[in-house]
């Protein structure tokens, strides 16, 4: 167990940014997201939840695959984009992001592995942060994840003025080795304490106990043509947020930018709840907003532990609780169906 | 707000409207969600309070296509966007029944979570009719509390009166919560130079991850097929594919519904990232009341629209560009 005063971090984190690139939290006109530090960025590790998961250092929003072009004698060449070849940082990863990086690799990084994917997670070095005051949205003891000791390379703890730091793997003792002029050692008293007094919070958080009996590998047919979907899905608005602040959404579009001399062939996150999601050539994909709605929670609850071992894909940050525009969110879904709605 | 529940119960049992739209409680205190409410027994979800700032009108436009009519709540300034939407042959005005209901001000639950407030369990104080000044908060980390004005929605504290100009029975007392000036903001964005300009929309817009709920929630963006949608388009685009194309899109969704929007506030409200899209769309009303006289879309069914109204008096294009 190592610790750096809490006023120290900005000098920890341009040590750490010296020597590769590091994502943190930053605010940007009063929102905070992950992005590369500068030293005159906003740095604000206080705030519990980006308004975006973590999700896009390793799978970003738009991201160029490879660009084709043509000179002067008509030469078609194509240039792939590079793979991330540099080691980099990610510094402030709460529990829930960390966990939601587990059902990404489910995805991207068995056969055929994305090597975009790949490559950012070879390179990643992960400092999650403990979430020492835990909000009435997160219900991420649902889903296995302790918030109090994430699952990460290296994880802190902010108790008072002290930022407590302890490496558990080989990457994370290699950056703690590179850090070792500005940690110091200290023992484990009060991270036990902060730990216990995080996991007395969460039994206290009023979805810590939600109930997924009805969900689960297996549900499909019992699920699919519910009635419960149609009284459901009235109130979205079929915009993508719930699926772009989510830290598990992984469906992706794939599309062409015309450059004038060529063509940059990119791929950027798609969400189910958009009308031409799953479009193509048979121009035959979901009709109407409750499939589109049924399948965002039909993946995550009981397609995707169906294909993974029974593993959810939604780790309970509780995001969508937070950002729906018509507070539509997956507890209500789930409880919805714990309750038989239409009675 | 049982006084709602009972004519809303009276309505469905004369059969004078086949279901109800409105609020329905939600999971905390603080998150009711539009709803349909076809029977009597699902009302006993009903809510009316503090926290119910959606608007409901553009669910009226799926709603006409219902067979009889549906009843709904309105807001004094969820009125405009209904008025201007059955002025562009969205709605059904036929289709609606429409109770005009009272409101002191709505508040939303991201700003008194920007006061620091977190871990809500509870919050007295939002309740209709009349909302306390104060709101107790229950929290994880002890109590807390915040004005009411503070926590109100921006849309609250620039509010275009109290009076529904559409209606077809009301309940309930309005209250003047008017406390800024409206042009306020826009004119302190006209004042920066053209650095300070381009560096505030560029801090704000950069943070927009094109979830497109500025435009879903939006009365005026009532197309059934949004360009930004369109497969065969090289404007279909779920990203950004270059720094400026978010801009690009804003700019473009203000343009198409100048003259239109009523000011609702619904974009800014639903923003995650918290950009305030009003400011687009408040800097055309503004303009528009200068070169034309003043206008507000939605209050007048049958008046012309600024912008589809020729005279021989209009500005001519060079005279905007001189300008600016």
């Amino acid at each position: 167990m190592k610790k750096i005063a809490k006023s120290d971090l900005s000098k920890l984190f341009a040590a750490i940014a010296e020597g590769s690139e590091l994502y943190l939290p930053v605010k940007v006109a009063g929102q905070t997201n992950f992005a590369p530090y500068t030293a005159d960025a906003e740095v604000d590790v206080d705030t519990l939840k980006t308004v975006k998961s973590a999700k896009d250092i390793f799978f970003p929003q738009s991201e160029n695959l490879y660009t084709c072009k043509t000179d002067e004698e008509k030469n078609i060449s194509i240039t792939p984009e590079a793979l991330q070849n540099e080691n980099f940082v990610v510094y402030g990863m709460r529990g829930c992001d960390a966990k939601g990086m587990e059902v990404l690799d489910k995805v991207f990084l068995s056969e055929p592995v994305d090597s975009f994917y790949a490559a950012r997670r070879a390179h990643g070095t992960v400092v999650a942060a403990a979430c020492g005051e835990p909000e009435e949205t997160c219900f991420c003891k649902v889903f296995g994840v302790d918030c109090a000791e994430p699952v990460a390379d290296v994880v802190t703890w902010t108790v008072g003025d002290t930022v407590y730091w302890n490496a558990y793997t080989e990457k994370g003792e290699a950056l703690t080795a590179k850090l070792a002029d500005l940690l110091s050692d200290a023992d484990e008293k009060a991270v036990e304490d902060e730990k216990a007094k995080i996991r007395a919070i969460v039994e206290k958080l009023p979805y810590s106990d939600l109930s997924l009996d009805k969900f689960g590998a297996g549900k499909t047919m019992e699920l699919f043509d519910s009635p419960i979907w149609e009284e459901l899905y009235k109130p979205c608005l079929a915009c993508g947020t719930c699926t772009f602040v989510c830290p598990t959404c992984q469906c992706y579009d794939i599309k062409d930018y015309n450059t004038g001399k060529g063509v940059q062939r990119f791929r950027c996150w798609d969400s189910c709840m958009y009308s031409d999601f799953t479009m193509m050539a048979h121009g035959n994909n979901r009709t109407s907003q409750m499939q589109r709605f049924r399948q965002r929670f039909m993946h995550k609850l009981v397609y995707f532990p169906d294909n993974n071992d029974g593993m959810y894909s939604c780790v309970g940050c509780g995001r969508c609780l937070e950002r729906c525009p018509a507070s539509l969110n997956i507890v209500k879904v789930v409880k919805a169906f714990q309750e038989g709605a239409g009675k | 707000m049982q006084e709602l529940v009972n004519r809303a119960k009276a309505l469905l049992a004369d059969g004078t409207v086949a279901r109800v739209l409105g609020w329905k409680a939600g999971e905390f205190a603080y998150d009711p969600e539009p709803a349909f409410f076809e029977t009597e027994e699902d009302l006993k979800d009903f809510v009316y309070d503090g926290f119910c700032g959606a608007n409901l009108s553009k669910y009226m436009i799926e709603a006409s296509k219902l067979e009889g009519k549906t009843l709904v709540f309105l807001k004094p300034c969820d009125s405009y966007s209904f008025n201007q939407l059955t002025k562009e042959h969205r709605v059904d005005r036929e289709k609606a029944y429409i109770i005009g209901v009272g409101c002191k001000g709505k508040v939303d639950v991201k700003h008194i979570k920007e006061a620091g407030i977190k871990g809500i369990e509870s919050i007295v104080g939002a309740d209709y009719p009349n909302p306390a000044e104060t709101l107790e908060i229950k929290t994880l980390y002890g109590d807390k509390t915040i004005s009411y004005k503070d926590a109100m929605l921006e849309r609250c504290h620039v509010c275009k009166g109290k009076d529904h100009v559409v209606f077809d029975e009301q309940i309930g007392e309005s209250a003047d919560t008017v406390d800024a000036e409206r042009f306020a903001e826009v004119e302190k964005i006209e004042a920066m130079s053209p650095e300070e300009k381009f560096a505030f929309f560029r801090a704000e817009l950069s943070k927009c991850i094109r979830c497109n709920a500025c435009r879903n929630v939006c009365p005026a963006c009532s197309c059934r097929k949004c360009v930004f949608d369109s497969t065969k388009f090289d404007s279909a685009q779920k990203a950004n594919t270059t720094s400026f194309e978010e801009k690009m899109f804003h700019i473009i969704r203000a343009f198409h519904v100048a003259g239109r929007c009523t000011d609702c506030g619904e974009c800014s409200r639903v923003c995650p990232q918290g950009i305030p899209l009003h400011l687009f769309n408040r800097k055309f009303i503004k303009d528009i009341n200068t070169f034309y006289g003043d206008y507000q879309a939605g209050e007048d069914i049958e008046a012309q629209a600024p912008l589809t109204d020729f005279t021989f008096e209009d500005r001519e294009p060079g005279q905007f560009a001189e300008r600016g």
